[in-house]
């Protein structure tokens, strides 16, 4: 699966869990509500061009639970801190979901140690009348198979839920990504006003069929991020980097060379 | 032992077979079901049977509140109390209880005590819950943050009670410049405030610190004794003896003059309350955060079967009292001396249960079962408990 370090670190009192691998730019990974889970297939796929770095968030799998964790918003400058204490600069920042959200947050407040942003079937903002399932009404089967657009592909992962050392983390997860996102349902009701401010080129992947956040988000962020564009993947529903993780890694290596060489 | 008439005035015209494929009575169980005609008469057939408890020598009635439900109509229970307020001439009015972490302005909660204390003349019972999980799902309000919010909560309404006004509140999740709640309460500090839990460890070692009146929620009478146990050790934790005034007993009991009459007349009933009324997903009910990993897991495990329960089993278990006046007697006896409560918590109309049977059981349970309990107080096992 690559070469890759697994450690934890100490930013500003709270111990996280980070993963490592890989040489080049730094391209930080903000994970999902599902958490970090280990060295997936398309981090060592990135890793191969890449510093990859992935945190674990505070609140989720082996990291601390700070008393000071309430909103994304809190995430968003956690990670500020974080950047400012690894010195990472010129850093490609990809966010998943519920990661996604933190990394549009973090953005508009600061972008100087960022070469680009990229969105994954964020959250953080609301677009009406779009249909969206409500995950914290499912089972945790049903939630796994929520998020592919080929349900088949989600039995290996289901199969996995029924390991009961998984079950703490799994709970923990849950815990704090409805402490972050139950209510607004996944967003911020501010966070639309102040998109303009980011000022990297972003691009923003969804899936096709995506049920969590369909692609309407894709397009609602595209209007309100200045220097942005968005890519829709067929045939994929709420994990692109998962469901079609060919496709995603290299559109998503499209877009930091084009932008490189533009530059 | 008091004996209070507790009613969730559920919606008993509900299609049950549509909150079968519905999955559950809650949230997302269509408000289209309701028609209005039927539901306006209910609350006043069920107001008419509290009013007719208090007649009838009941020491009190209690109101609740669930939101968004078939289970229950009481979204708003103070709107019940206040109707009850001057009409119950003799019994203790209870709201067991709000749910003040679903409040973004809980000082209403001591503003409207306030008001029901001072009504009905200091007979109220001021219940303070965090609502069942499906509460947090109904009205948006984050369950990871529930405890934080109940405990905040419940500071600030003691205090609006206890200290004299104007003073400012500054919390995490409520700030007020200004509290000074007029009326205050009409009891001195405040009205006794009970407190309501499915059997929560945390909860019941707050409760009994506080010396807060515990009711323990529909459960088999083993695990009552266990619960109620356990808020004894913690009392003797705090340096004090509790006594059985502080627990209480929230059940069911049906009397005909049978026990196999009682057992027909009241399973339909009964079967529909806990099978249809009472029914909802695992995800429904313990959203995340709402209890700790621990218990999360411990009530999942609980729920695996899911299986439908029977009249049977709930009578077996102890959950209910169902059958003849003699039968009747004897249980809750047993039931008394095994876990040392002094209230019983008695739904007299239970899911579907129509009026008249509602009535006859009241008056059986008025004049079989009252009069012999009134001086009764639990036998052998607090003593036992506090060697």
């Amino acid at each position: 699966m690559g070469d890759h370090t697994t450690s934890k670190i100490a930013v500003r009192g709270c111990n996280i869990g980070l993963m490592r691998g890989g040489t080049g730019r730094p391209l930080l990974i903000l994970h999902g509500g599902g958490g970090a889970g280990g060295w997936m297939p398309y981090m060592a796929d990135l890793a191969a061009r890449h510093e990859v770095i992935v945190p674990e968030h505070p609140g989720y799998g082996a990291s601390d639970t700070p008393d000071w964790l309430d909103t994304v918003a809190d995430l968003a400058s956690f990670y500020l801190d974080f950047l400012n204490q690894l010195d990472l600069t010129d850093v490609d920042l990809v966010g998943f979901s519920i990661g996604g959200w933190i990394a549009a947050e973090l953005a508009v407040r600061n972008t100087h140690r960022l070469a680009s942003l990229t969105l994954v079937a964020a959250a953080g903002i609301h677009v009406p009348d779009v249909e969206q399932v409500d995950t914290f009404l499912l089972t945790d089967e049903q939630l796994v198979r929520a998020m592919f657009h080929d349900e088949g592909r989600a039995d290996a992962i289901v199969e996995r839920l029924k390991d009961p050392e998984l079950e703490d983390i799994g709970l923990k997860n849950r815990t704090t990504t409805a402490k972050l996102a139950w209510q607004p349902r996944g967003y911020d009701p501010h966070l639309h006003k102040w998109l303009h401010r980011i000022d990297v080129p972003t691009l923003l992947i969804w899936g096709e069929s995506d049920r969590v956040f369909p692609k309407d988000y894709a397009f609602a962020y595209q209007r309100l991020i200045p220097r942005s564009r968005a890519v829709i993947i067929p045939d994929c529903g709420h994990v692109p980097h998962v469901e079609q993780r060919q496709t995603f890694v290299a559109t998503l290596e499209g877009f930091l060379e084009g932008m490189r060489v533009a530059a | 032992m008091k004996i209070f008439n507790f009613h969730l005035m559920p919606y008993r015209h509900a299609d049950l077979d549509a909150i079968e494929r519905n999955g559950s009575a809650w949230v997302t169980y269509s408000n289209r079901d309701y028609d209005p005609e039927k539901g306006a008469g209910l609350y006043h057939e069920y107001l008419d049977q509290m009013e007719f408890a208090d007649r009838l020598g009941f020491d009190g009635v209690c109101l609740n509140e669930h939101h968004q439900t078939a289970y229950g109509m009481m979204p708003i229970p103070g709107v019940l109390a206040g109707a009850l307020a001057r009409s119950v001439k003799r019994a203790k009015l209870a709201i067991l209880g709000r749910a003040i972490p679903l409040l973004n302005n809980p000082l209403m909660v001591a503003e409207e005590y306030a008001m029901l204390d001072n009504l009905t003349r200091g007979r109220f019972i001021a219940g303070l819950v965090r609502g069942i999980g499906a509460e947090y799902h109904a009205m948006g309000i984050n369950p990871a943050q529930s405890q934080e919010r109940f405990a905040e909560a419940h500071e600030m309404i003691v205090r609006a009670w206890t200290v004299p006004g104007p003073f400012q509140y500054v919390g995490k999740h409520y700030h007020f410049n200004y509290v000074n709640t007029w009326p205050r309460p009409y009891q001195t500090p405040h009205p006794p405030i009970w407190i309501p839990s499915q059997g929560s460890g945390s909860t019941i070692r707050w409760a009994a610190q506080m010396r807060y009146t515990y009711c323990q929620t529909l459960s088999p009478i083993a695990l009552v004794a266990r619960f109620f146990q356990m808020y004894r050790d913690e009392a003797e934790k705090s340096g004090y003896q509790a006594t059985p005034d502080q627990l209480a007993w929230s059940n069911t009991i049906y009397v005909a003059e049978t026990d196999q009459k009682a057992m027909r007349e009241a399973r339909p009933h009964l079967e529909a309350l806990v099978n249809r009324f009472l029914k909802m997903p695992t995800e429904m009910l313990l959203p995340p955060g709402y209890s700790n990993i621990d218990s999360i897991k411990r009530i999942r495990a609980a729920k695996v079967t899911g299986k439908p329960q029977t009249i049977e089993e709930l009578v077996k278990s102890g959950v209910v009292i169902v059958g003849s006046p003699n039968t009747v007697r004897e249980k809750l006896a047993e039931y008394q001396d095994l876990a040392g409560f002094n209230t019983s918590l008695t739904k007299t109309q239970f899911g579907t249960l129509p009026d008249d049977m509602t009535r006859a059981n009241m008056v059986a349970i008025a004049e079989e079962i009252l009069p012999h309990f009134r001086n009764r107080l639990p036998q052998g096992k607090q003593q036992a408990a506090a060697e």
